[in-house]
């Protein structure tokens, strides 16, 4: 029997979600005993390889690449996860939602202290995808299946639920599992 | 792996860039014969941390900050409180907050180079740059009987450098230990006896894993003198004394021949010595000394740098590995790109040293833990990340609000040298080829991997887009690009 696939991606997340992730520690060579990795940053699949029964999304959407990967794992997996603060509700990146994003550019390439621009340039180019005028959780751009909160959640938070969904029991996280911050 | 042609030339994207942390693409474009005519790594990512953290109280900063980079938020969180130390007039800290503070840091250099190293890098050191990416991976290490004890060591120094962030930070991500003045907890003694029963086995991990990185290099001297490297200047926080100090120095700037362009400069004064260029053709800022200008004055930072730039590493065995190290060169600085790896794997085994001295310290049980004095208004902070020097700087008002803040994260000080890498290695391996096989692109991936580039960091305000548009514009708007497949 071929094992179910799981699949990840960081949006506008900071990897920290990720990072959780590993701190599985050496749980992960039991999570790669129920399960094969698909397209995912900690491997060198970059599109796809087929269905995954769950994918895990760090980040929210800021940009409009953001929202195509997100759609694109949609398209892909049976069980679509936010996992964190940021996929779940847009998290600290979502707080420049309250700001003009012209102001954050001009920090960032022309008054900034350090900036050294004697053309006042800002640069620009096809290759970088077009910025979103806010960030959006996740749920707000596709249909997500289970939140998992925290900033990040913990890694027990991710392993319990990760082994509930792939071996068919209910997903009961303890109390203490489910924490914001 | 598809191409495409656009006008006159044909494309290649490799997108994600994988095995680093963080999102950034490398696009390459050729000529009808395939030769290079550029290679360019790009950050895709915008977040804009500088303008909207204006206006929040400073003692917020070391937490908020630090999401920025999940990969080394304890460098974020260490280089805002050691900034705020200043704001409140509390940087002389007591002995436990510094210590703890720097048991934190070590905690953070130990984890962060395990994971660059086994997670990430490894795939390519032991199965070749062009193996089958179904393989290339950790679990394919952890998977190879060959190697799978070295997958589970990488693991377990991974966790132990994890769990010392949690004893000093309060969590593996994301902690809030450090506060202005100080540090909110010491290391109790249950704890400090956990970490004592691990330390030598970690300190043996460290020198097999050095020893590996090591031998790679010496075997394949040849091959790596000229992939992806080129002469650079480099830059590196150090003691007073010249030794190697990840938490606290001055800066000390050489060419690649070693001469000092400049030292022990007070870092407060950085604006003077280092300016960020922005230039048309790219959307990254391209750090640079102002004494040199622009063009010659471009750095590398990070554990090549570090160990080049110092004078001496002030534990034992460190400092013996980084004689060796050096003896490669003449003493002379070491120029070669996967030399990173070596000197990255010299720092790792001096972290291990470092925790173990510390650990045995009595400081870490002390119960006096804030300073404050005369407060400022404006301050500096830096640190050595893993991945290279750390600049924080902000103002506060009599409100207790940031007014000002600039960052210049370590992965954008290596965006020129990166840049240098994929331009030589495409160079290299890919011009003029009549096919351009997956293995090939990953030969580029590598030489990126080298610099342990986080790009999570340099998301944070980095990337810049033609307009802005609405989430409904957005979606129907692809952008000519094309996938490896
Ligand atoms: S939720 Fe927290 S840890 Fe996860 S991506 Fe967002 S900032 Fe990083």
């Amino acid at each position: 029997m071929t094992k179910p696939k799981v699949a990840t991606t960081s949006l506008a997340g900071c990897f920290g979600c990720h990072m959780s992730l590993l701190d599985i520690d050496d749980r992960i060579l039991k999570l790669v005993e129920l399960v094969d990795f698909d397209k995912s940053p900690v491997d060198d699949i970059k599109t796809f390889t087929g269905r995954c029964a769950v994918g895990l999304v760090e980040g929210g959407c800021a940009n409009e690449e953001n929202v195509h990967v997100l759609q694109d794992f949609r398209n892909h997996c049976d069980i679509l996860i936010s996992m964190g603060d940021c996929a779940t509700m847009g998290g600290i990146p979502a707080m420049r939602n309250t700001i003009p994003l012209q102001e954050c550019l001009d920090v960032a390439y022309k008054t900034g202290v350090t900036v050294y621009n004697p053309d006042n340039v800002v640069p620009n180019d096809p290759d970088i995808p077009l910025l979103l005028d806010r960030v959006y959780p996740c749920h707000e751009v596709v249909k997500i299946d289970y939140h998992l909160p925290g900033c990040p959640p913990s890694a027990d938070t991710l392993w319990e639920a990760l082994v509930a969904l792939l071996t068919d029991k209910p997903m009961e996280l303890p109390y203490e599992l489910i924490k914001y911050d | 792996m598809t191409t495409t042609a656009t006008i006159g030339t044909k494309k290649i994207t490799i997108d994600p860039v994988t095995r680093v942390e963080g999102h950034g693409r490398v696009t390459i474009h050729l000529d009808e014969e395939n030769n290079v005519q550029q290679a360019r790594m790009h950050i895709i990512e915008f977040r804009g941390f500088e303008r909207f953290i204006l206006g929040r109280p400073y003692w917020e900063v070391p937490v908020l900050v630090q999401r920025l980079c999940g990969i080394c938020p304890v460098s974020h969180h260490l280089a805002a409180a050691k900034t705020m130390d200043r704001i409140v007039g509390g940087e002389n800290l007591t002995p436990t907050a510094e210590k703890m503070r720097r048991l934190m840091h070590y905690g953070q250099f130990f984890q962060s180079h395990a994971l660059h190293f086994f997670h990430l890098c490894s795939p390519d050191l032991l199965f070749g740059f062009d193996a089958d990416p179904a393989i290339r991976n950790v679990i394919g290490v952890a998977k190879d009987e060959r190697y799978a004890d070295l997958a589970v060591q990488g693991v377990m120094m991974r966790k132990f450098g994890q769990e010392i962030i949690k004893a000093t930070a309060g969590k593996k991500i994301h902690g809030t230990g450090a506060i202005p003045g100080g540090i909110n907890k010491n290391l109790s003694i249950q704890e400090r006896d956990m970490f004592l029963k691990d330390i030598d086995q970690m300190v043996e991990w460290s020198r097999q894993a050095l020893n590996l990185a090591k031998n790679y290099t010496v075997e394949h001297l040849e091959d790596l003198a000229s992939f992806g490297s080129f002469d650079s200047n480099h830059l590196s926080l150090v003691r007073e004394d010249g030794a190697m100090d990840i938490y606290h120095g001055n800066l000390r700037a050489i060419d690649a021949q070693g001469e000092p362009i400049f030292d022990q400069v007070d870092y407060q004064d950085y604006t003077d010595y280092i300016a960020e260029e922005v230039r048309p053709w790219s959307y990254m800022k391209f750090p640079f000394i102002k004494s040199l200008g622009p063009e010659e004055g471009w750095y590398r930072v990070g554990p090549l740098a570090r160990v080049n730039a110092c004078d001496f590493i002030d534990t034992p065995e460190a400092e013996a590995a980084r004689k060796e190290f050096m003896a490669v060169t003449e003493d002379k600085p070491n120029n070669i790109t996967m030399a990173y790896h070596w000197a990255r794997m010299i720092e790792t085994l001096h972290a291990a040293e470092k925790i173990k001295e510390l650990l045995n310290d009595p400081d870490l049980q002390g119960t006096d833990l804030v300073t404050k004095g005369e407060r400022r208004h404006e301050a500096v902070g830096l640190v050595e990340a893993p991945r290279g020097t750390l600049f924080h700087h902000y103002q506060v008002d009599d409100n207790d609000q940031v007014t000002m803040a600039n960052l210049i994260v370590s992965t954008t000080s290596n965006n020129v040298p990166m840049n240098r890498a994929v331009e030589k290695v495409a160079e290299e391996y890919i011009s003029g080829k009549p096919e351009i096989t997956e293995g090939l692109l990953n030969h580029i991936e590598v030489a990126i991997r080298a610099y342990d580039p986080c790009l999570s960091c340099a998301t944070h305000a980095m990337g810049q887009m033609p307009l802005i548009v609405e989430l409904h514009d957005a979606c129907g708007n692809v952008v000519d690009k094309k996938t490896r497949d």
